[in-house]
């Protein structure tokens, strides 16, 4: 592999890991609003949440980046496609975070929700210091499993023009015609990536075993 | 708006031209997944380390790789070994390898929670080799990983979508054709994003008669 191609699938990480850690920073927090609005039973709101999750669960993230890329275009608003990428894959990741917030939260146990509002604390407050605390380590497990599937979701930005790592070890692929280089160091920062992530997480679990003494 | 609808309507054998595309890919993709992920489960459990040690790299080999990754390696990487494949059997190709290693790993799961006293009773009643593993086994695998596979064959169909990228004529890309013949993106992807909604929904429905009928099974 040249200098010059080893820049490029460079630049691609950049993009990847860019991308990818952006939208987990939006998703995370926007998907735990999303399970409190369902959970919160406010009329239509709620009703319109449910609806959101299940249809974004249900499209696919190649389909979904075209549809903000030139949604957002036809309404005479000129997009960067970084952007709309990243708002296709925020809006994406938030919804399935949000079923894992969701679960954690119905496991929950109630009374400590009563015995926090009994000493007087408010909903929010009580939702700060006793809810949220706790429900951050159970979604753990689960939240790290959609951080993964977002990392290997990310390469459908391709379809409106961003260079992601995928993207640009196809590439070079095409430029020197040897695919296998750029494909297998692609492949190597994937794994690298996702095997990082996995080792984080067991880290953080056994931490949290440590000092809590359970998930 | 209204009017961008009437003309998407007017494009319905597109659409379903897509959507057949997309539905026969995938249910052929999965169909050999599903039986090919028994093989190699067996072989992630094998005693034999020659054959569990390079299924084991294999299957996580792959899920840690985007599937997009594996489509460019068999569309644009293997013509260098000599090996031409066009977009439908690249795509068919791909979509099949990759999700027969999420689910080997998924029946693999199902088979170390499944209790040994089971394969026990099944020699005791006579039952050995093959026919155990097809009768007593690999029933009890299906039943017990049902909601996952489910969940796995709702990936694989959105999956599906990145082979619009190798020019596989299935739904999204239809719905990208005819988006950029009339430019009504909106419109378009809406109906296209409603359309594999549609397809989850029906695998979702699928698995739960699947399970209904294995709990039926169960209690008898």
């Amino acid at each position: 592999m040249t200098w010059a191609s080893f820049l490029t699938l460079l630049e691609g990480t950049a993009v990847t890991v860019l991308l990818s850690v952006t939208s987990l920073l939006i998703g995370i927090p926007l998907g735990l609003a999303l399970a409190g609005g369902r959970i919160a039973r406010i009329p239509v709101v709620s009703g319109l949440i449910a609806a959101y999750v299940s249809l974004m669960r249900g499209a696919p993230i190649v389909t979904f980046v075209l549809f903000v890329f030139f949604g957002i275009a036809a309404l005479g608003v000129s997009i960067h496609p970084q952007i709309a990428a990243l708002i296709a894959l925020s809006l994406n990741t938030a919804a399935f975070n949000s079923e894992v917030w969701r679960a954690s939260i119905v496991d929950f146990p109630i009374e400590q929700l009563y015995a926090a509002r009994a000493i007087g604390m408010t909903r929010a407050l009580a939702f700060r210091r006793i809810v949220l605390p706790q429900i951050w380590r159970t979604s753990l497990p689960g939240i790290v499993n959609e951080m993964t599937l977002l990392i290997k979701g990310s390469p459908a930005v391709a379809v409106v023009g961003v260079v992601d790592l995928t993207r640009a070890a196809n590439r070079i692929a095409a430029y020197t015609y040897e695919p296998l280089p750029p494909y297998v160091t692609a492949m190597m920062v994937y794994g690298i990536t996702v095997l990082l992530l996995v080792r984080a997480q067991q880290k953080i679990e056994r931490f949290v075993v440590k000092k809590y003494g359970g998930l | 708006m209204i009017k961008n609808f009437l003309i998407i309507a007017d494009h319905w054998s597109d659409f379903a031209v897509g959507l057949g595309n997309t539905i026969w890919i995938c249910v052929v993709a999965a169909t050999i997944s599903v039986l090919a992920g028994l093989v190699g489960a067996s072989a992630l459990v094998s005693k034999n380390q020659y054959v569990r040690v390079p299924m084991r790299l294999i299957v996580d080999w792959l899920r840690c790789i985007p599937f997009l990754l594996l489509v460019y390696m068999a569309y644009y990487g293997l013509p260098v070994i000599g090996l031409y494949l066009n977009s439908w059997t690249a795509g068919l190709l791909t979509l099949t390898v990759y999700n027969t290693a999420y689910i080997s790993e998924i029946l693999r799961g199902a088979w170390s929670h499944l209790p040994p006293e089971q394969e026990e009773a099944g020699r005791a009643v006579g039952h050995h080799g093959l026919l155990l593993f097809i009768r007593i086994i690999a029933p009890q695998l299906y039943a017990a990983a049902g909601p996952v596979i489910g969940n796995q064959l709702i990936i694989l169909t959105k999956d599906s979508a990145f082979l619009m990228i190798i020019t596989v004529p299935e739904l999204t890309f239809v719905a990208n054709s005819i988006q950029t013949n009339y430019y009504m993106p909106f419109e378009v992807y809406l109906v296209t994003i409603l359309l594999y909604w549609g397809i989850c929904r029906l695998i979702e429905i699928g698995v739960k008669h699947v399970e209904a009928i294995s709990n039926r099974w169960r209690l008898a």
